[in-house]
């Protein structure tokens, strides 16, 4: 195990923009990912609604080949929840190019891009439920280079699912809200009144999703469009030396509005032993703000919860 | 089509083969199965019984194991689908990919129906579980409309079963992690939503509150009846305006709507609430037997006789309708 930790350097990814950000705003955020960010892989494609994909797609090819110029590897994520002829052949394009581009892999957010790249190299994302040592043995026998790990899932079974892993990476997310469900309905639409097919993409008014509050005025959880996410934002860079100790290789943080260079930095740092997980946090709510921090599913607890930080996580 | 109905327990199984179900499906008494409630579930003996009452009426039983195992606990898993072949079941409900290729290398013979937990909501993830693992039939999420549906079942090789009554979540299933987030506990991991333990109702004033562990699920009137508190069914606030922002409280009833599921090719129909009384089950079950008697002999189906058994007194046809989402 330690030989392990030793020899590979932990990767640090930027998983995809989850939020209708404008494309001038997705493209400088982007370019600063190629150019200034400490980050060894950036994931671009549409995870969320397939209506957003006209805005951006274009742009594609270029940040792809600026991201590699940067020295990145590049991901293209699919769409979590893929319904109707459309979008599953969305999906039958995307997944062929997986021996076409090189320096890019695909990452399979539903079981359709699964099928489709088995027997190539690719990337099984944390919309794929994959909770025991079974189904990571069925990814990894038809070509998972990589797997993310669902959020929910508590340190032990994170613990067993790493020492399953055979030559697959094991991902994790450790920064950023939690993606907890996905519907067919648009949640940002329907909160004004607006159904899916006329939604005006009001989506994109809220550049890290809607707060939803409960009737008692308590901070709850956040709707990007078809997506539900959590209020508070996770962050396991308390947990990061045990999940390195675990097997844990890759460490994603998830897109958002703050200075995202800078947070990438942190989390090296701690990944590297250079701060701790109290600087990083200190550092973050000067970043970002009067934020919820959040451990809770790896703890075993209540996704909600920040577990044994209490006091710092308020801000003090 | 085919009729297929919850029994979560013994008296209820009895209450729906009694009713007209085609098939009863049922769960063992753990985490294995999606509705994992104290007091609910089969064990071992129990289901033995139930098959061989419903077998001497021609009344088949399916067995949902459709959890996703936990890691180093796959062995439970295992064990009950070894059971679930050994007392004899028509079919075996999974939704875990590495449960699903250890049925279909242990028991090839075995009957293998996708779980409506495993979210397969398209033509190449269905194709897929057919291909990996010979799956026969596979439960449709409900996310689809009746168009897409149809066009599904003009592609895939495979069954289809949707949700005709009872309880609708508005998330694709299986990957929903609201109630692991406020509560600890999950549906994927547990077999539970919005559990009952960590349910709460506080007089405040001349409202009530519900509460879901530490969150306000909802805040009630004294004029409004108190509903219990599934996370996605709630009150909140948005944008300064509360409201309920993912469902209304409603029940689905696809009453109206059972000839075109005939057209697009549905070949079953489920009724969702294990969690239910055998009243409520044999009330249900009665009711689509007689209108699925009555679309067989070529008559008008009489819409709204369950109108009393939905949540908020209101039933909706879902995403099967465009206009839902």
């Amino acid at each position: 195990m330690k030989v392990d930790t030793l020899s590979e350097r932990p990767k640090l990814v930027m998983g995809p923009v989850l939020f209708h950000w404008d494309a001038q705003v997705k493209l400088d955020f982007y370019a600063r990912m190629a150019d200034e960010a400490d980050i060894d892989i950036v994931h671009v494609g549409e995870v969320v609604c397939s209506k957003r994909m006209p805005f951006f797609d274009k742009h594609l090819p270029d940040v792809i080949e600026r991201l590699h110029r940067g020295g990145k590897q590049v991901v293209v994520s699919t769409l979590a929840l893929v319904m109707g002829g459309r979008e599953a052949e969305m999906i039958r394009d995307v997944t062929a190019m997986a021996d076409d581009m090189p320096g890019v892999l695909i990452e399979a957010n539903d079981m359709s891009a699964a099928g489709l790249l088995a027997g190539h190299p690719h990337s099984i994302g944390p919309f794929v439920n994959i909770y025991n040592e079974g189904t990571l043995r069925h990814f990894a026998r038809r070509g998972a280079v990589r797997v993310g790990l669902p959020w929910e899932l508590p340190m032990e079974s994170v613990q067993i699912l790493c020492a399953h892993r055979g030559a697959v990476e094991i991902e994790m997310q450790v920064f950023g809200r939690v993606p907890l469900a996905i519907s067919a309905r648009c949640y940002s639409a329907r909160a004004q009144g607006l159904h899916k097919d006329g939604c005006r993409y009001v989506c994109g008014d809220h550049c890290d999703g809607m707060d939803v509050d409960t009737l008692d005025g308590e901070a709850f959880l956040a709707v990007n469009g078809l997506q539900t996410l959590s209020h508070s934002y996770l962050d396991l860079s308390g947990d990061i030396p045990a999940l390195q100790q675990a097997g844990v290789g890759v460490f994603r943080l998830s897109p958002h509005s703050f200075d995202m260079v800078t947070i990438a930095g942190l989390y090296r740092q701690v990944i590297d032993g250079k701060i701790t997980s109290e600087d990083l946090q200190d550092r973050l709510f000067d970043l970002c703000g009067d934020i919820d921090l959040a451990n809770g599913f790896l703890h075993g607890k209540p996704g909600a919860i920040f577990d044994e930080l209490p006091d710092r996580a308020r801000g003090e | 089509m085919e009729l297929v109905c919850p029994a979560g327990t013994p008296a209820s199984l009895r209450a729906a083969v009694d009713a007209g179900a085609d098939v009863v499906y049922c769960g063992f008494r753990d985490a294995t199965n999606a509705r994992n409630f104290p007091g609910l579930n089969f064990s071992r003996d129990e289901l033995a019984e139930g098959i061989a009452y419903a077998r001497t009426r021609g009344v088949h039983v399916y067995l949902a194991c459709n959890t996703f195992p936990k890691a180093d606990h796959e062995h439970i898993w295992h064990q009950a689908v070894d059971d679930a072949v050994s007392l004899g079941v028509e079919a075996i409900i999974l939704a875990d990919i590495g449960l699903l290729g250890y049925a279909r290398d242990k028991h090839p013979d075995a009957r293998l129906h996708l779980s409506v937990q495993a979210s397969a909501s398209n033509v190449d993830a269905i194709r897929f579980y057919h291909r990996e693992f010979g799956v026969r039939r596979v439960v449709l999420p409900r996310v689809l409309s009746l168009m897409e549906i149809r066009e599904l079942n003009c592609a895939i090789p495979v069954e289809t079963e949707v949700f005709a009554f009872g309880g609708m979540c508005v998330m694709a299933e299986g990957r929903c992690l609201l109630s692991s987030y406020a509560t600890g506990e999950s549906p994927n991991m547990n077999g539970v939503c919005s559990p009952a333990a960590q349910v709460h109702y506080l007089e405040r004033g001349d409202t009530t509150v519900s509460k879901l562990g530490n969150f306000t699920i909802n805040v009630y009137g004294a004029s409004e009846k108190v509903g219990y508190p599934t996370l996605c069914k709630g009150r909140f606030k948005a944008m300064d305006k509360a409201g309920y922002l993912f469902e209304d409280p409603t029940s689905l009833d696809v009453t109206a709507i059972l000839p075109e599921l005939a057209a697009v090719g549905v070949t079953a129909l489920k009724i969702e609430g294990r969690q239910r009384g055998k009243a409520y089950i044999a009330q249900v079950v009665s009711s689509f037997r007689t209108a699925l008697d009555r679309i067989a002999a070529g008559q008008k189906v009489q819409t709204g006789t369950l109108s009393h058994m939905t949540e908020g007194m209101s039933g909706t046809t879902g995403a099967y309708q465009r206009g839902w989402q």
